[in-house]
């Protein structure tokens, strides 16, 4: 089971970094959304898969009766997650802003920050 | 979870039922009050002209608080406070020591200057869009990573800080800002999934993300854990934050868009949140590994790569300085040389070379955050103009801006009798004693770069007055109340620190010592008992 | 999107995600469920109902500006985990009462504050985001 997941991690891996390796902003940002579900599935995994067994403690016990599944990755997981979600919502504003104002979604393009022809300083007094 | 009322279940073995001390609830107190001020500032932003009658008292709050806690943690050793009653490791852990508290106080002495500088920078378009309450939340971020001991938690401030250094970064939505902004939206992002990576893969190995806990299980370990490659991904991750050399082209593209304030801000703090979680994280996987090593071959293959990209970073950002006519650019690539000489110490790792490193750290949030402010001054009074060529005869215009400038300039550059000149002695007397010969050269090499770069930005743009027939007058021009106030502050703790550096040489060799033997730190999480 | 049907079915389907979303809050106190997710709905249904009607029936609808809603969510978080200083008991620590209301017994605690805190935070953060992608497919 953990062996499948690694490879289902790579394969994610894989397709966000040759996405973020664009030119394109929109083609970075999907990127950027892979590599966070990714990155999702490696906590999720590096916690142990178990199935089917709620980590639940019923109401008449004080302990985990039976091996259970690990709840520490899922709280992880999902605060990533929710990390994940804001900072996709607000590169997609971002995003798109730049491209309003810029004209352009190519990286290579964007050069109002740091201009093309950009001056050396004075050698003299 | 059971009510107090039902207590028939014995909950001594998961929580921690003794009461606990008022003054351990410092540690908490700059986190919570900052989010506090930063969500009231929030809610009443429409009333702009207000804003920093509750900014400046409440940041003032927040130095006085960071500062009880230094004196609490100075005298009383680290201290930690676990969330929610559960026992460590299984509650997240705030676990402060000299190191986080003196980082913490310091970051709240520059905001305090940064709020009143923020006065008349900001107009009340950048208020009303919220920029006294990020400002709030950035620190809430920032003072959160310096005093949390949970590696996850960690993870959690530095999003928090991203998100509020995002909202400070476009403030004005001009063109140029969206540009830096984008560019450093996307690397941050980049920088922080991989320090989740690293933390998955060390939840992994070890099953907690408790700091201590790590610390004491790899002690416990027989040495054969993947470390280096845990730990390599960490600091891959974190140099990426701290814009070292291969991955810092994101700061001079950003650093110079947004309000001087914001840069000012942003200069002193976010990367030095990237050089504390080096910190912090390469001594918890390795310090007592290294302890049994001799000072002097402790370089292992990752110190060494380390030690490598220091090198490169501190020359390759003055070179970089050199070769900029913009003021606040120059000042960004004078940040990330910076950044290589505090990665110096670190990998040397030594007492003495990690107390020069967090000496260095202070110095630069101090310096950093005055230069910025200072250039932001020099270009307001040449009309907004940023070139060097374009600024002209500040010395002339007003003589008080241009030597305090060049006190700062003289800091930057690590000349005597001014703060810099001490964390570069204890780097360089270190780097001779535990690294090879190129390591205390580039320290000194960086030093003479810089002082050419800003030597030369003092001369044209201090020194030299405006040509003739030009409508520039060289004009004496006053100062305004709340310019100079922050900017002469920093100044004399710069100059303070350079006259007198015995108490913040004692703070940094006592957070170093914390630093490489953990002991005292680990007992304050898990009690005196488990650590023999 | 200002078809007919859409429009008036908006309104109804907004305010009863709304109320599912206060359901789902409540229901998180001791089963799935909680602020998180109930916020999103919440949201969703602001968004719907500006796709539909719009943006500025949202905002008129939304009274206070979202902005101002997360922060007063994040205040109301905040201070529900430093309640605990009077207890004694570390930060963040759940603190537990309980009324009697109509005759019966109902508990009320500092997480339940902390919840709604989440709630509110989530629903004004994500409607604000969402209101200004919408705003700007219109210009």
């Amino acid at each position: 089971m953990e062996a499948w997941m690694a490879v289902v991690v790579g394969a994610l891996f894989s397709v966000s970094i040759y996405l973020m390796l664009s030119k394109h902003i929109i083609r970075i940002l999907i990127g950027a959304a892979i590599l966070g579900n990714a990155v999702n599935l490696l906590i999720f995994t590096n916690g142990r898969l178990t199935r089917e067994v709620p980590p639940i403690i019923g109401a008449d016990e004080s302990i985990l009766s039976a091996q259970a599944a690990n709840p520490l990755p899922q709280a992880l997981v999902l605060t990533a997650i929710v990390i994940a979600f804001s900072f996709f919502a607000f590169l997609l504003v971002l995003g798109y802003r730049a491209y309003q104002e810029l004209g352009s979604d190519n990286t290579d393009e964007m050069r109002v920050a740091e201009p093309v022809d950009d001056q050396t300083p004075p050698l003299g007094y | 979870m059971a009510g107090s009322s039902e207590a028939q279940i014995d909950l001594t073995p998961a929580m921690n039922l003794e009461p606990v001390a008022l003054l351990d609830w410092l540690i908490v107190a700059p986190v919570a009050w900052c989010i506090l001020v930063g969500t009231i500032l929030l809610m009443v932003r429409k009333n702009t002209a207000r804003h920093h009658f509750i900014a400046i008292p409440a940041m003032g709050v927040q130095v006085l608080i960071t500062g009880a806690l230094l004196a609490q943690i100075v005298i009383n050793g680290p201290t930690t406070m676990v969330m929610g009653r559960w026992l460590p490791p299984f509650g997240i852990a705030f676990t402060v020591d000299i190191l986080g508290a003196v980082l913490a106080f310091v970051a709240a002495v520059v905001a305090l200057a940064c709020t009143i500088y923020g006065v008349r920078d900001v107009n009340s378009s950048g208020r009303r869009y919220g920029f006294y309450s990020f400002f709030f939340l950035l620190m809430a971020g920032v003072s959160g990573a310096f005093l949390t001991g949970d590696i996850f938690n960690l993870y959690v401030w530095f999003e928090v800080l991203l998100i509020a250094s995002f909202g400070l970064l476009i403030l004005g939505s001009e063109k140029g800002q969206l540009d830096g902004a984008t560019k450093y939206a996307f690397l941050n992002l980049v920088a922080t999934t991989l320090f989740l990576i690293a933390t998955a893969y060390l939840y992994g190995i070890f099953g907690t993300l408790n700091m201590a806990d790590i610390a004491l299980k790899i002690a416990q370990s027989d040495g054969t854990l993947p470390l280096n490659t845990v730990a390599g991904l960490f600091v891959l991750a974190f140099i990426m934050k701290a814009a070292a050399f291969p991955v810092n082209f994101w700061l001079p593209a950003s650093y110079h868009t947004p309000r001087v304030v914001v840069s000012a801000l942003f200069a002193g703090l976010l990367t030095k949140v990237g050089v504390y979680a080096i910190l912090r994280v390469y001594t918890m996987l390795f310090s007592l590994q290294r302890e049994a090593l001799e000072p002097t071959v402790n370089i292992d293959a990752l110190s060494f790569a380390v030690a490598i990209v220091a090198c490169l970073t501190m020359v390759l950002g003055s070179v970089g300085a050199l070769a900029q006519t913009n003021v606040r650019r120059l000042l960004g690539f004078l940040v990330v040389s910076g950044i290589g000489v505090m990665l110096m110490g670190v990998a040397i790792g030594t007492e003495a070379a990690l107390g020069g490193t967090v000496f260095y750290a202070l110095h630069s949030i101090l310096v950093m955050t005055a230069l910025y402010i200072a250039a932001g001054m020099a270009a307001k009074m040449c009309g907004g103009a940023e070139d060097m060529t374009k600024i002209r005869g500040i010395y002339q215009k007003n003589t008080l801006l241009a030597a305090i400038t060049l006190m700062l300039f003289f800091a930057v550059a690590g000349l005597p009798p001014f703060s810099g000149f001490w964390p570069k002695l204890m780097l360089v007397k270190a780097s001779i004693e535990g690294a090879p010969w190129w390591a205390p050269f580039s320290i000194l090499l960086t030093g003479f770069l810089t002082t050419i770069a800003v030597g030369r930005v003092w001369a044209l743009s201090y020194w030299k007055p405006a040509d003739e027939g030009s409508e520039d007058k060289n004009e004496k021009t006053e100062l305004a109340v709340t310019d100079l106030v922050p900017l002469v502050g920093l100044t004399i703790i710069v100059v303070g620190i350079g006259l007198f550096p015995q108490t913040v040489f004692e703070l940094a060799y006592q957070s170093a010592e914390q630093l490489v033997n953990p002991t005292a730190y680990i007992e304050s999480v898990f009690g005196s008992e488990v650590v023999e | 999107m200002r078809t007919l049907i859409f429009k008036t079915a908006a309104p109804y389907l907004a305010s009863l995600m709304i109320l599912f979303s206060i359901f789902v809050l409540l229901r998180g106190h001791n089963e799935p469920g909680g602020g998180f997710i109930g916020g999103l709905i919440a949201a969703s249904a602001f968004a719907i109902y500006g796709i539909a009607n719009g943006v500025a029936p949202v905002r008129r609808a939304m009274h206070f500006h979202p902005m101002s809603v997360a922060a007063a969510g994040l205040l109301m978080s905040t201070i529900s985990g430093l309640v605990s200083v009077f207890a004694g008991v570390p930060f963040m620590t759940g603190l537990w009462g309980s009324i009697y209301f109509l005759g019966e017994k109902i508990k009320i605690s500092s997480i339940l504050f902390f919840d709604i805190g989440v709630y509110l935070v989530v629903v004004g953060a994500i409607a604000s985001i969402a209101l200004a992608l919408e705003e700007r497919e219109r210009e």
